[in-house]
């Protein structure tokens, strides 16, 4: 039915016109924009990391040997142990799991979800448009934290109603986006002309639309991946996230936060730098991208 | 502009129904039973019925929603299921030490982030530019939770410059007080001060490249009358836009920096309540951040207008 709706697609307007340049990875735009690369290589460590982590290290991040109990960083481990003799680098490098899995789930259900509430608002028109942005609003109305905590509290604290929570924060973010390009597009020539030969709605999204926000979107994701981060290990350090005894940066600060006053820091020390890079790497890489794929953004030096 | 006012409040009333309909049933539609959180070790189905009777609990949920509505909008949010307390008189008490808190540490991040921001837009690429970008980097980076926990490693435990954590009234200590406020002040300001310190920065560069400026330079008026007069005064006007918006930043900050200094404003309330499922003080705190986020924006957009004449409401949208 689609198909035979259509039958000129494919000769007339074969492909969306290309409104950006295509942009090329190449050794010559790394050297052009240094900080894609810096935060593409910290990003990909994070990612070696997280994939390679029981090769990485010789430590059982859950099971410690507890006559090792609260060593300071030494020759054996690198950041100590925790008070179950625990090696902290371990439980960081696995942690790493934890944060980037929340990451790329929350960011993909806030993608999805908000990528097609934008579609169907900016497209729609009319009452649809106006019930889901109010909507939109409303959400956007809650302090983005609140939000999470509360419905992760609601669900029950565990790792997946954490991702759930996070991906509903960053719902508005995406849908506002998406109808705002819509709006933009949906009055260009070509999607006029697909119209006019009777493309429907659906294919004209996914064939001329979102290619045409493609560059917006991967930089926004980006970006999103710092925050999801961030979140996650705010609602793991509030006992919402990960439960013990698995490890999770935000969840090994709070745990090992009761030692800080015997100035025994590195329990804390270690997952809190790792959060603090992986977000850094994320917001970088974030920005880089930004610069590169989107040059309208691109500030006035 | 009185008309662009009503407007804007007008198109307010359905998102804050709305936020209304999510504050309540998010946590009503949980699994879970706050009944039998409550009840101890209190298995009789018939006690555990009458207090989910005298809770309102055993009614359907839109009634439950209306009633709850109705009393909202009279200010009576109801009484904690865990203490007891009328949930407007837990606000209430807890507000003080979290404004004083908020409040120091916008004024800390306005004026530092104004400051350093003018510093280095007008000594770009200077020693002291380089370092204030960097660390704008770090702070929003960094999980406020960790920094706080780092200030107390460091001020409190390592140099016993400051106390780890508590408060003192500021009416019966000012001096202990303002002790115990510097800690998760800058805590809680470190991720808006980077934000102020670069939009200062960038805002400021964008205006010193315009034309206006060069007049005012070239008829002889010296450079800090330029700088004062001219040039942070219409470069700050995104500036007030982003400070705004971080009321809901500050709001979401107060809720970890206060559960990690202990100290005792509604942050804590909400963070201790939501692990509690404590239902009434929850969508009581929840329902009055969002709203209060909402009327932090509608300011905002009103005050714009006044820094700016040229934005004009009435024609515009």
């Amino acid at each position: 039915m689609t198909l035979s709706a259509s039958p000129l697609e494919g000769t007339l307007v074969a492909r969306p016109v290309q409104l950006e340049v295509r942009r090329r990875l190449s050794t010559q735009t790394l050297r052009r924009h240094p900080r894609l690369a810096i935060g593409g290589s910290l990003v990909v460590l994070l990612l070696c990391v997280a994939v390679f982590a029981p090769l990485l290290t010789r430590y059982d991040p859950i099971v410690g040997d507890i006559t090792e109990a609260l060593q300071s960083p030494g020759a054996a481990h690198w950041l100590g142990t925790d008070d179950q003799g625990r090696d902290v680098l371990s439980r960081v490098m696995f942690g790493s799991r934890i944060s980037l899995s929340v990451g790329l789930i929350s960011v993909s259900i806030g993608l999805v979800v908000g990528v097609t509430v934008g579609l169907v608002a900016g497209y729609a028109g009319g009452v649809v448009d106006l019930l889901l942005m109010r909507l939109v609003d409303a959400l956007l109305a809650f302090p983005a934290l609140l939000l999470a905590i509360s419905i992760t509290a609601a669900l029950g604290p565990q790792i997946q109603n954490a991702m759930i929570a996070i991906g509903v924060v960053a719902i508005p973010l995406y849908a506002r986006l998406t109808r705002g390009q819509v709006l933009s597009l949906r009055e260009r020539e070509y999607i006029t002309a697909a119209r006019a030969i009777g493309v429907t709605p659906g294919r004209i999204a996914t064939r001329h639309i979102l290619p045409n926000m493609a560059n917006t979107l991967i930089v926004q994701a980006t970006l999103t991946t710092a925050f999801a981060i961030l979140q996650e290990a705010v609602l793991s350090f509030l006992g919402l996230g990960a439960q013990p005894p698995t490890p999770s940066w935000g969840q090994d600060i709070n745990y090992n936060q009761r030692y800080i006053t015997n100035l025994m820091w590195w329990g804390s020390v270690g997952p809190g730098v790792a959060i603090f890079l992986a977000v850094f790497a994320f917001n970088f890489l974030g920005d880089a991208l930004r610069d590169w794929l989107d040059p309208q953004f691109r500030r006035r030096a | 502009m009185t008309r662009y006012i009503i407007r804007r409040v007008v198109l307010m009333v359905p998102v804050a129904f709305l936020v209304t309909v999510i504050a309540f049933g998010l946590l009503r539609l949980a699994p879970g039973d706050p009944v039998l959180t409550f009840s101890g070790d209190v298995r009789d189905p018939e006690i555990l019925n009458a207090m989910r009777h005298s809770l309102g609990l055993d009614q359907p949920l839109p009634v439950q929603y209306v009633a709850w509505l109705g009393r909202t909008v009279q200010g009576d949010f109801g009484r904690s299921i865990r203490t007891h307390q009328r949930v407007g008189e837990a606000i209430v008490e807890r507000l003080p030490a979290t404004l004083e808190l908020t409040g120091a540490a916008l004024l800390f991040s306005v004026t530092v982030g104004l400051i350093v921001g003018t510093l280095s837009a007008l000594n770009r690429n200077s020693a002291l530019d380089l370092l204030a970008t960097s660390l704008t980097i770090a702070g929003v980076s960094i999980p406020n939770f960790f920094l706080g926990v780092m200030l107390i490693l460091i001020f409190s435990l390592l140099l016993r410059v400051f106390p780890p954590g508590g408060y003192a009234p500021l009416i019966d200590d000012p001096l202990e007080n303002l002790r115990r406020i510097v800690l998760p002040a800058l805590t809680l300001s470190a991720a808006t001060l980077a934000v102020n310190m670069r939009q200062v920065r960038s805002s400021l560069l964008d205006v010193f490249s315009q034309d206006y400026i060069r007049t005012a330079r070239a008829k002889g008026l010296g450079e800090n009358a330029v700088i004062v007069k001219h040039a942070l005064k219409n470069g700050l006007i995104p500036v007030v836009t982003i400070v705004g918006l971080q009321v809901g930043a500050l709001i979401e900050g107060a809720i970890i920096t206060e559960q990690i200094f202990f100290w005792p404003g509604v942050g804590k309330l909400v963070v201790d309540s939501l692990l509690g499922r404590d239902y009434p003080v929850v969508q009581a705190t929840v329902l009055i951040s969002a709203l209060s986020y909402m009327l932090s924006t509608l300011l905002v957009d009103i005050v714009y207008g006044w820094l700016d004449p040229r934005i004009s409401y009435s024609k515009a949208r």
